[in-house]
């Protein structure tokens, strides 16, 4: 593999790390904008221009800034006392070490069956359009209903109280 | 004089004899109505008393009347009723009266002086409050004696006859709340059972060898020669036939209930019963019960016997008899409670009755025990009548001069005195004559003979020194004396006149009484009287009852001794007189002997029962309570603990898995990925197995 | 190691690292924000296999993507704003406090 793999697998592992082990909240949602930047890179690496570029898009210029929205409406509550780790987190850890084992055996075990290396594809915008619009119009209809039923379901969920004070 | 009877055989039963159920019937139905009446009742139960004992009598009369008519037409009429009561395997048990001359002759005289007797105490316990209670207890004892006088089965008569030891035991205590009472009934009762039990060993084993109970059953009853001869064929213990030892037996349960020696005890102790029960039960009626028992069972004593010869059985009926003749007119000399005296008489003359039915036969032990009944009874009466007028006083130390305040009381008692004496004419004359006669010819010994004229010079004696006691001198007694009322008198005045002429009726020259009851007849031929060996005979014992009244009244005459100075005679003879006065110590042996006997076994038993009987159960008992302990320790501990243990686990499990339900989401969302490792390991091995 | 396994086991890393932080903080953002990196995980897994798949002009794998891109989105907008209102209503976004779902 290339080193460039190594380089921006690095920086959204790191990012992924960071993210869920530090300590200020907007660190860590900085550093998941970092994952997701390292992720689009790797999209691009995979000759998938069109999903890294909706990843950076979307993650990056919606989902990572309503996270920072959020960290910023929830200040009320600063870094615990007790610590940011919950109670009980090495079973969480443990649990989560036992799910990648389950997936690195998985993966590690299959080698022979997957297929190596072929031509690189060529994917156009025009082509996604086109199965947009075709193959998948319904999956995109039913799509756009759930975005719109989630904008509307979030300004709902966090809209102000008549009478709440905040 | 011992003949074998041949009686005619009757294959049916006249109307009279197939109703004679009734006289003994109608009395117990009489007491039963009078057993159902509230206390105060007292002119109905004495009506229904006298009046069922009334019919009783006019039936008797009837079939007494009956018989007569037979025996006059030369029939001697034997009619048997039986009927079976029930089946026991092969055997049958049955039940049934008799009419003969026997019974005819007894049941008269049972009604009659039974009658008088009711009469006499419808006065005499005017003032008791148990009036009613009495009447009923006296039809019930009626009722019963009539059945045994009926009776053709030994089993029959076996019931009456317990019957009547217990209305006899009802009546003794009939003051129950005086404990002399109480225990003299008790004593009474125990005493005859101790007869009854040989009399039941008898009855069985006479069952047993002859199929049969009946006395009289047209050839097939068991006093009938077929019986007899298999009876006789049979040996039991000791030389003796089979029916030398029931015979043996059945006295023994007659010697109970006649107050033979040793069984006389209880006879001078029911005298705590009033008078009258004194009278009908203890004198007339019940106490012959035991007499006329031999008499009836009398083809099986005699069985066996050659002609002019005698059996086991009759030698020792008569050697009983003789000696308690004797015994009991020797303690009667001693005695001071007028009672107490006729008691006593009574016993010795019920000797003389069994001496002469071992000696003499039936009619001769009949016959004094029918003429007996009734000057014994006029006796008592009169001795009741004494109290009565003394008011309620019972010792002869403290009476006398009564011939003037009481004259005919007096009078009546004379008569009945002589006449148990054996005073010349008077009817006691001849019936003990006719004993003497038969001792004086007896073959096996004659000391019987000598010992039963010593009686009658005893009997002269002591009732002259009761009469002297009680009726000459002068009173000394407290208050006054007083006259009975008619109603006393009147059947004091009957009795005396039969105390008088029935004599006639068995005299040797003309035997009626005899012929009658052997079913031959006989007339009037009074040259016997003067054959020398007979005139001799009458005037020995003439001149020893003169002798015998003349001594009484040498010694007591009209003296009236203060009543705590000592009696003549114990002033002679002081250690057999208290000898005699104390009853020659057969109570007080009993007591040392059988009585400490039985309470030392009663004890015996007690502990028995107690500690080993008692302790078996006990430790039963205890297995089990042991075992119930176990069960519940098991229960409490293992059954609820292991129940209670699983419930506690369980819950304990239950909370260990609440424990997941931490309302934590990020507990859920662990368990969702531990969830999802297991399931996708178990999807890979299995997909690569 | 294939090209493909490296990219899996990429994705695989990422998949724990995000399981991890769901699991472990207490800051209910936080676990949102693993459960993001999950989602991409899944989602580089999805682009992985398209490219290095039989037939990747299907476009399948890459559709697959950007519509779960487009689901995430939405489910970041209404699970932030939930999470607003919790906050709001207990004052704190602090996980361990919260066990109102108990028993």
């Amino acid at each position: 593999m290339s080193g460039m793999f190594f380089l921006i697998s690095a920086l959204a592992v790191g990012g992924g790390l960071a993210a869920v082990l530090l300590k200020n909240t907007v660190h860590c949602a900085l550093a998941l904008t970092l994952a997701f930047a390292g992720l689009a890179l790797l999209f691009l690496q995979l000759d998938a221009q069109y999903a890294g570029f909706a990843q950076m898009l979307v993650y990056i210029g919606a989902v990572a800034i309503l996270v920072v929205f959020a960290i910023l409406l929830t200040r009320g509550s600063e870094t615990p006392k007790d610590g940011v780790y919950s109670r009980n987190w090495f079973a969480g850890l443990v649990i989560a070490a036992a799910v990648f084992a389950m997936l690195g055996w998985a993966v590690l075990q299959s080698t022979s069956v997957l297929p190596h290396e072929t031509a690189e594809p060529v994917v156009t915008v025009q082509q996604i359009g086109i199965a947009l619009m075709g193959r998948y119009v319904l999956p995109l209809e039913i799509v756009a209903l759930l975005l719109t039923a989630a904008t509307i379901g979030a300004v709902i969920v966090a809209m102000h109280e008549k009478e709440g004070a905040k | 004089m011992q003949e074998t009877i041949s009686f005619t055989p009757q294959l049916t039963a006249s109307p009279i004899a197939e109703m004679l159920w009734l006289v003994p019937a109608v009395p117990i139905v009489a007491a039963g109505i009078a057993a159902l009446l509230k206390q105060p009742r007292r002119k109905l139960a004495a009506t229904l008393a006298i009046g069922s004992m009334s019919f009783s009598l006019l039936f008797s009369l009837f079939a007494f009347a009956h018989v007569l008519a037979g025996w006059t037409h030369g029939l001697a009429i034997r009619e048997t009723v039986n009927i079976t009561w029930f089946q026991v395997g092969n055997s049958q048990v049955e039940l049934g009266w008799v009419l003969d001359p026997l019974s005819a002759v007894m049941l008269v005289m049972v009604t009659f002086v039974g009658l008088l007797i009711f009469i006499y105490s419808t006065r005499y316990m005017e003032h008791d409050e148990n009036y009613t209670r009495f009447f009923c207890f006296l039809s019930l004892f009626a009722g019963a004696m009539l059945g045994v006088v009926i009776a053709n089965s030994l089993l029959l008569f076996f019931m009456c006859w317990e019957l009547v030891g217990l209305t006899s035991y009802l009546l003794i205590g009939f003051w129950y709340y005086k404990p002399s009472a109480a225990s003299a009934a008790k004593k009474a009762f125990l005493t005859t059972r101790v007869g009854d039990v040989f009399f039941l060993l008898g009855m069985v084993w006479l069952f047993s060898q002859t199929g049969t109970l009946l006395f009289y059953n047209n050839g097939a009853g068991s006093l009938e020669s077929n019986a007899l001869l298999l009876l006789l064929s049979q040996h039991a213990a000791l030389g003796l036939t089979a029916a030398g030892a029931i015979g043996l037996l059945i006295f023994a349960g007659a010697a109970g209930k006649s107050g033979q020696f040793p069984l006389h005890v209880w006879l001078p102790d029911a005298m705590e019963g009033p008078t009258p029960v004194s009278a009908l039960i203890h004198a007339a009626t019940m106490v012959a019960a035991g007499v006329y028992l031999i008499a009836r069972v009398y083809p099986l004593m005699q069985a066996g016997a050659l002609a002019g010869g005698t059996t086991t059985p009759l030698i020792v009926v008569t050697w009983v008899g003789a000696f308690t003749a004797v015994f009991a007119a020797l303690i009667a000399v001693a005695q001071n409670d007028i009672k107490r005296i006729l008691a006593y008489s009574t016993v010795s003359q019920l000797g003389y009755m069994m001496a002469g039915l071992g000696m003499g036969g039936v009619a001769v032990g009949m016959f004094h025990l029918i003429t007996h009944a009734f000057f014994k009874a006029l006796l008592f009466m009169g001795a009741g009548s004494v109290i009565h007028g003394c008011h309620d006083e019972q010792d002869i130390r403290r009476m006398g001069g009564l011939k003037s305040d009481m004259p005919i009381t007096f009078l009546t008692y004379g008569i009945g005195m002589l006449a148990l004496s054996g005073f010349p004419i008077l009817s006691g004359f001849w019936s003990k004559d006719g004993i003497l006669e038969a001792a004086q010819h007896w073959s096996v010994a004659k000391t019987p003979f000598y010992m039963l004229v010593f009686g009658a010079l005893l009997t002269a004696f002591y009732m002259t020194r009761q009469v002297a006691y009680v009726f000459l001198g002068h009173w000394r007694g407290h208050g006054t004396a007083h006259e009975s009322p008619n109603v006393m008198t009147v059947p004091l005045a009957i009795l005396a006149f039969f105390a008088m002429a029935l004599g006639l009726l068995g005299t040797p020259a003309w035997p009626w009484f005899h012929a009658f009851l052997e079913g031959r007849s006989t007339r009037f031929e009074w040259h016997i009287l003067v054959e020398p060996g007979l005139l001799g005979l009458m005037l020995t014992s003439t001149a020893v009852v003169l002798a015998g009244i003349f001594l009484g009244l040498k010694i007591y005459g009209d003296r009236s001794p203060k009543p705590e100075a000592p009696d003549v005679l114990e002033k002679f003879a002081p250690m057999p007189w208290r000898w005699l006065r104390d009853r020659l110590y057969v109570d007080e042996f009993y007591a040392l002997t059988v009585i400490a006997f039985y309470t030392w076994w009663a004890r015996v038993a007690d502990w028995l029962d107690r500690k080993v009987w008692g302790g078996a159960v006990a430790s039963v008992a205890s297995v089990f309570r042991g075992w119930a302990h176990l069960n519940r320790f098991l229960d409490a501990n293992v059954v609820d603990g292991s129940f209670d243990k699983g419930c506690d686990e369980i819950s304990s499990s239950g909370g260990l898995l609440a424990l997941l339900q931490t309302g934590r989401v990020q507990t859920y969302l662990r368990i969702l990925a531990l969830a999802i490792v297991v399931l996708t390991a178990i999807l890979i091995w299995s997909s690569r197995a | 190691m294939t090209p493909l396994a490296s990219y899996l086991l990429v994705a695989a890393l990422l998949f724990s690292i995000g399981l991890a932080g769901a699991l472990t903080r207490r800051n209910a953002i936080l676990v949102l924000i693993g459960i993001e990196l999950m989602l991409n995980a899944a989602n580089l897994n999805l682009i992985a296999f398209w490219r290095f798949g039989p037939h990747p002009e299907a476009l399948t794998g890459m559709m697959f993507a950007i519509f779960s891109i487009a689901v995430a989105a939405a489910e970041a907008a209404v699970g932030l704003g939930l999470v607003i209102q919790i906050h709001r209503h207990a004052k704190t976004t602090d996980l361990d406090a919260m066990n109102r779902m108990k028993g």
